[in-house]
């Protein structure tokens, strides 16, 4: 039996060249290259080898302005079978809260739609897949918020999605802790956010790459959806940033070598300074 | 929830600050205790209580640790569906809590568990959330919760308030605010409940738990980090940073280099297309330092970096810089942990990390 999967995609800066404005301490972010978050393109990897399994149908969903359309004509091309972007005004300035109320506004709609046009196993969508975070916003919020507004059961950390088993409509997944990883089963519907450790993105195949010229990227407004407008964008936000600015410089610190220095000098006085930090090398605990 | 009117005469404990201490049983993760002695210190310029919100089995056990650490009062929430942690249950059991009592601050762990149930909570209340905060503090005129937190990458630092919503609700990042000195024979109120929670479709359960071992300890838990690059030149060299991770308790990871030669596997590799680590102590070794790599480790509290190239730019961002051969230099730095821990008369000893170093 096919699966029904939507994959949250969202178009990010390249952070490593965001900055502030010494000057004017604001956010430098003109000309800067905007990329699929990285992690939303090993959601997207996890979805389509779960179709090449079981069968399926695959809709890339981003919400962002109208350019966000570059990064959902790229999961067409690695074999999306449907691109929808969320763009609109009212969707601007949205904070989690408000991004989980739309783009779960976006699932209802896909999922009415599939049951319409009776793609995957005829229960709506059957999995949400989401990066584990941005790389912009890093919040790892937007995935579990999704799970409770569509009262999907919520798996986070994903990093090795093992079994789908449509009968009992249940999927078994690894979940990456801090301490360990622990095996997972949950009950379908599900959202599921995943980490870097699953699969990286195959290449998109030159067949792929010729039917996704063809396929068009849906843009949806807020009209499209069935949302009140106080709830979207900045208005639907409880958040707002009060002040930014630019972190601590790291400092180039001490350097240890010199002449004359032997390596093993050089070790003591390295232990040393990291025990006048507070780091001291002793018995655990003792 | 709107930012409702303060109801007098309810169950108590109107505009509290909480903590969520993430558990298992008697064990309690760090970053819960060091989030108490800032709620504490937070409470206080509210003039309300600190308290700690201890979900599942053993909550009566971690109520006089909670106290003798800064609450004042504790909430104990039991039931049959709260062991082993699971989102929906503790997030039930969390919103219906805070629904009751109408908290005005929440805080819990930036851990995949804490962030998995605030973000959950934080849908469920219709409130704001602040992710893995790195500090707070009270706006001395409109009282409110201030959270600053790294945002791109930690290119740029920023400062979230909720003003209209209540509760206000983040999550901080382990070893962000000191762990506090216990206080023993500090008391406080218990407040225990076992709530009934709704059977829902939605239902997670764990089949199976492995826990990480010695050179495989997860990037982001791990204290010490040792890092090497392609001044490594091949992958039987690793084991000399394991040696050193092993000694240090560390872990050791890579840059992407080092990975795409095949030495190391990618589920180690530091930077923006890998993990973004925050060890108190991160060792760089035979690695150049591009912005791709710093990405994922400028958040390091203490950087060392061993490169033979003076003008590597890992020493712009290095603590200590030692240039020279990393195939020397790691064996002397080997030799002198095992020679402090010898004097120090441990056996099997690791490196012991006494403060929270730098915010
Ligand atoms: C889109 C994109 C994403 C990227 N993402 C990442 C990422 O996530 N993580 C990442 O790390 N990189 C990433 N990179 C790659 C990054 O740009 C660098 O190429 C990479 O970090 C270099 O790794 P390195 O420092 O190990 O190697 P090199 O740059 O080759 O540096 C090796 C260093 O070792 C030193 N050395 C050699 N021999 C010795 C010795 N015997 N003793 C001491 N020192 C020695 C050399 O002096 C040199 O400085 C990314 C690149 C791109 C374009
Ligand atoms: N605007 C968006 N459009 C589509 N997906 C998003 C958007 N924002 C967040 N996501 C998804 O949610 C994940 C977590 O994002 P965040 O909570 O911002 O860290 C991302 O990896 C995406 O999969």
């Amino acid at each position: 039996m096919p699966i029904n999967s939507v994959v949250c995609i969202k178009q990010v800066p390249d952070t490593s060249q965001v900055r502030i404005d010494p000057e004017t301490g604001s956010l430098v972010r003109q000309g800067i290259p905007s990329v699929a978050n990285p992690y939303d393109l090993y959601a997207l990897e996890t979805a389509l080898s779960i179709r090449d399994r079981h069968g399926g149908f695959i809709t890339a969903l981003s919400m962002g302005p109208p350019q966000a359309e570059e990064v959902l004509r790229k999961t067409l091309g690695y074999g999306a079978d449907r691109a929808v972007l969320l763009s609109d005004r009212a969707f601007a300035g949205a904070d989690t809260l408000a991004t989980t109320y739309a783009l779960a506004a976006a699932v209802e709609k896909i999922a009415a739609g599939s049951l319409v046009a009776n793609i995957g196993s005829g229960k709506g969508v059957d999995i949400v897949f989401c990066g584990k975070q941005s790389i912009d916003g890093d919040t790892g919020q937007v995935g579990p918020g999704l799970a409770r507004r569509l009262s999907f059961s919520q798996l986070t950390y994903v990093c090795s999605l093992l079994e789908v088993d449509l009968k009992a409509m249940r999927v078994k997944a690894w979940r990456q802790r801090e301490d360990g990883r622990e095996l997972l089963q949950a009950q379908m519907p599900v959202a599921v956010t995943v980490t870097e450790q699953c699969s990286s993105i195959r290449y998109a195949s030159l067949p792929g790459l010729i039917a996704a010229a063809k396929k068009p990227v849906e843009v949806w407004s807020a009209a499209d959806l069935n949302v009140e407008r106080g709830r979207l964008g900045l208005k639907g936000s409880p958040t707002r940033v009060s002040k930014i600015f630019a972190p601590p410089a790291r400092q180039r610190g001490e350097a240890l070598s010199g002449p004359g220095k032997s390596a093993g000098e050089m070790a003591a006085s390295l232990f040393d300074r990291l025990a006048d930090r507070g780091l001291k090398i002793g018995r655990r605990g003792g | 929830m709107k930012k409702a009117a303060r109801r007098s005469g309810g169950d108590g404990g109107d505009g509290e600050v909480w903590v969520v201490v993430e558990h298992e049983g008697p064990d309690v993760a760090p970053v819960s205790w060091e989030l108490i002695g800032e709620a504490r210190a937070l409470a206080k310029e509210l003039g309300v209580r600190a308290a700690a919100v201890i979900i599942g089995a053993g909550g009566r056990e971690l109520a006089g640790p909670a106290f003798s650490r800064g609450a004042a009062a504790a909430y104990l929430v039991s039931g049959p569906k709260l062991d082993p942690y699971s989102s929906d249950p503790h997030c039930q059991a969390l919103v219906g809590l805070a629904a009751r009592h109408k908290p005005q601050i929440i805080l819990l762990g930036a851990t995949t568990r804490g962030r998995d149930l605030a973000s959950a909570a934080a849908t469920e209340l219709e409130t704001g959330l602040t992710a893995d905060c790195t500090a707070l503090s009270i706006d001395p005129e409109k009282k409110l919760l201030l959270q600053t937190r790294p945002a791109f990458g930690g290119n740029v630092m920023a400062t979230i308030i909720t003003p209209n919503h209540q509760p206000q609700m983040a999550t901080v990042r382990p070893g962000v605010f000191p762990p506090p000195e216990p206080v023993p024979g500090d008391g406080g109120d218990i407040i225990a409940s076992r709530p009934r929670l709704k059977t829902t479709a939605v239902s997670v359960k764990q089949l199976e738990f492995i826990p990480d071992s010695g050179n495989e300890i997860s990037l982001q838990g791990a204290k010490v980090i040792v890092a090497g690059g392609r001044g490594l030149k091949a992958a039987r060299n690793f084991a000399l940073l394991e040696e050193l991770a092993c000694e240090l308790g560390g872990a050791v990871a890579a840059s992407r280099a080092a990975v795409d030669a095949g030495w190391i596997s990618a589920q180690r590799q530091v930077g923006q297309t890998g993990q973004t680590v925050r060890p108190v102590l991160y060792f760089a070794m035979g690695i150049s330092g591009a912005v791709q790599h710093l990405a994922g480790m400028q958040a390091s509290d203490i950087v060392v970096a061993v490169n033979n190239d003076p003008e590597a730019p890992i020493f712009e961002v290095a603590d200590y810089g030692i240039v020279g051969d990393l195939f020397a230099v790691t064996p002397t730095l080997i030799e002198e942990v095992k020679r402090r821990k010898a004097s120090a008369g441990g056996n099997g000893g690791a490196l012991r990390i006494e403060t929270g170093t730098q915010k």
